[in-house]
């Protein structure tokens, strides 16, 4: 099991409302998407893969490539494909963004 | 040391009510019997071991479809002949091997019987009577939510042939894809999954855990020390609520069971704005 | 578009493809849903990560309080894609909790229904004695309730209501299930793992769903209604339930019946399904609805 913590100080676009997507199942993930407190985008992750790290944070930085958010994300990962978590994170913009 | 299931329920049963066979019209699994105890009459029952038990799947200790409604049948009985008088306490003398794992059961509802008796023990407690669970050996899963788990107040024996737990250890092992050995180590870590009925213990649920020498043979003396027990626990019972409150309330759930205990709080809480 | 020319089968709107929290949502008044200690508040599981697992934000309970056709009703759905629904120690306290609170009112004048969509497999095996706790804490609350508001089991599918979950569906006041969804103690592996498989072969899955599908368990009268996998026929059902209130007996209650049914079945082979649903809507107890289905 790992928690990993990523920073986007880019991302600092103030938001109003705030999203949870998904269902932790097994190879599946579950995320909350809210306003961060501190202005600027937080996301931590506890998965129960270990090892990852990298592929995480390709898929969070391509994520944050088009997305510029002040949120706070937290996500239980109960082992997603980079292709759900992005699918997972655009669902949660789409609720926000709304 | 006797890890057989029921054979200790059955001492028991015949050495707090001095009978050791089933009541009229019962099947030769369940004993049930009004005994002395202290200043009045309590109804005891007990699932016991049946090699002649009708169903294949239920001779060994196990609660099945005739245990069950053998069960919510004398319950409710009692709860027939007190509902102008005292309400008598149920002892519920536990030493359930399991559930019945078997196609009979399934084909004809044991769901439904097992519902059936945790009905009539929960039915009891909320109409006044005092039941009490007694666990001398073991309390799995279903058998045990049929027989003892709705009880206001819970003792065990504290005894390495006592086992509270959800499912026998070769079975969890093999689901959790671990050895036994990995499984009771994870028990001594996770404290919810410890076979170890002291850690039962911590967990707050039970009214007190009992230090019975030799709980395999009752004598004189540790019927004495048990009925003085169950007579302490049927007046604690008395001057409580008739739900299951205790059991959130004693100082192991306070220590064991505090996320459980701030959903309680917090739903509590957004309830009246909601 | 001409809506007739659509296969009813293709317009059907599949309860069972939604989410635990989409199923709950779809059975309240349209906009009356509040979502109680949602994922929002974060109470998770203090056991999982311990053991490397992923927690849930709402540990995989939802709790909805609303109304249903305009009666105040609170629903606790178990989401069956996480730990196969199964029981832990947050998951049960919220659905006792609602149970409780729905009690409370229902003492103080206004009387709540509890709806309870059960797609589970039992205890959190990770969770073991708190699970079982929780389960036996849950049926408390529910026979609790009863003496003031319907308790309505949704058993839907796929994961079907298994293990000490089936005790309180049992002890609900109505069962609402699918034709494929399943209601049964013992899943038909456990009982292969426990009695072998001439006992019961888990893979023959026509047998499976003859012993513990809806339509069986209907069929039999051990539970009330039989929906198509549709939201719209399913939130009617709910809807009729509550609005019906208390049933005049609870099945569970029902001993001598059931008692003597058990006792003059032939048990020296298996027992033929069909033959038994027979058997038992022939002698029906009416549990103060009437009607056989």
């Amino acid at each position: 099991m790992e928690q990993l913590e990523f920073d986007y100080p880019e991302a600092n676009r103030r938001v109003s409302k705030r999203a949870h997507v998904g269902v932790a199942g097994s190879g599946d993930m579950e995320l909350l998407m809210e306003p961060a407190e501190a202005g600027v985008a937080h996301v931590s992750i506890l998965t129960s893969v270990n090892g990852f790290e990298k592929s995480w944070k390709a898929v969070i930085d391509r994520f944050f490539a088009h997305f510029d958010g002040a949120v706070r994300i937290e996500i239980n990962d109960g082992g997603a494909t980079p292709g759900s978590v992005m699918l997972r994170l655009e669902q949660a913009v789409e609720a926000i963004d709304q | 040391m006797s890890a057989q299931p029921g054979v200790r329920g059955k001492a028991w049963f015949q050495a707090l009510t001095g009978k050791d066979s089933p009541m009229d019209g019962d099947p030769g699994s369940v004993l049930a019997a009004d005994a002395k105890l202290g200043d009045e009459s309590a109804r005891f029952l007990c699932i016991v071991p049946n090699p002649n038990a009708r169903f294949p799947c239920a001779r060994h200790g196990e609660a099945g479809l005739e245990e069950a409604y053998a069960l919510a049948r004398r319950i409710r009985e009692a709860m027939d002949i007190d509902t102008e008088a005292v309400k008598r306490p149920i002892v519920a003398i536990v030493d359930v091997k399991s559930q019945a794992y078997g196609r009979r059961e399934e084909t004809a509802a044991i769901f439904l019987a097992a519902a059936a008796a945790a009905d009539a023990y929960a039915s009891a407690r909320m109409a006044g009577h005092p039941v009490i669970a007694l666990i001398v050996g073991h309390a799995f899963s279903g058998g045990f939510l049929t027989h003892g788990y709705q009880a206001n107040r819970i003792l065990a024996f504290d005894d390495r042939d006592v086992v509270i737990h959800a499912m026998h250890e070769e079975a969890a092992a093999r689901i959790t894809l671990r050895t036994v050995e990995g499984l009771e180590r994870l028990g001594h870590e996770i404290l919810p999954m410890s076979y170890d009925v002291q850690d039962y213990a911590k967990l707050g649920l039970l009214h007190r855990l009992l230090h019975v020498q030799d709980s395999d043979t009752p004598t004189v003396a540790t019927v004495a020390q048990v009925q003085k027990e169950l007579v302490d626990a049927i007046a604690d019972a008395r001057a409580g609520a008739t739900d299951l409150r205790n059991r959130l309330e004693s100082a192991g759930a306070l220590a064991t069971r505090k996320a459980g205990l701030a959903a309680r709080a917090l739903m509590e809480k957004q309830w009246s704005t909601a | 578009m001409n809506t007739n020319l659509i296969p009813a089968f293709v317009r059907r709107n599949s309860f069972i493809e939604l989410s635990a929290r989409a199923r709950a949502e779809s059975l309240m008044d349209p906009g009356s849903a509040r979502e109680l200690v949602g994922p929002f508040d974060r109470i998770e599981s203090p056991w999982l990560p311990m053991q490397g697992i992923a927690p849930e934000f709402d540990d995989g309970c939802i709790v909805l309080k609303g109304t249903i056709g305009g009666e105040p009703a609170v629903v606790a759905a178990l989401e069956g894609g996480f730990q196969a629904g199964s029981m832990g120690e947050v998951s049960g306290a919220k659905m006792s909790t609602a149970l409780d609170l729905a009690t409370r009112d229902s003492k103080n004048g206004t009387k709540t229904a509890a709806v309870l969509l059960l797609e589970t497999g039992g205890v959190r095996l990770q969770e073991a004695n708190l699970g079982l706790a929780a389960i036996a804490e849950v049926m408390a609350s529910m026979r609790a309730l009863r003496e003031y508001a319907p308790v309505i089991t949704v058993t839907a599918g796929t994961v079907g209501c298994f293990g000490g979950m089936s005790l309180a569906a049992g002890l609900s006041s109505y069962i609402i299930m699918t034709r494929e969804a399943r209601l049964g103690l013992n899943g038909p592996e456990v009982i292969e793992q426990e009695s072998g498989t001439e006992e019961f072969d888990s893979s023959d899955r026509a047998l499976v769903w003859a012993i513990n599908g809806g339509e069986q368990r209907v069929g039999m009268g051990v539970a009330d209604e039989l929906c198509l996998d549709d939201v719209g026929e399913i939130a009617a059902a709910v809807k009729k339930c509550v609005m019906a209130g208390l049933p005049a007996t609870h099945r569970s209650q029902q001993v001598e019946p059931y008692r003597k049914r058990i006792a003059s079945l032939n048990v020296t082979e298996q027992i033929d399904p069909l033959v038994l649903r027979e058997a038992w809507n022939h002698e029906r107890y009416s549990s103060g609805k009437g009607g056989s289905r």
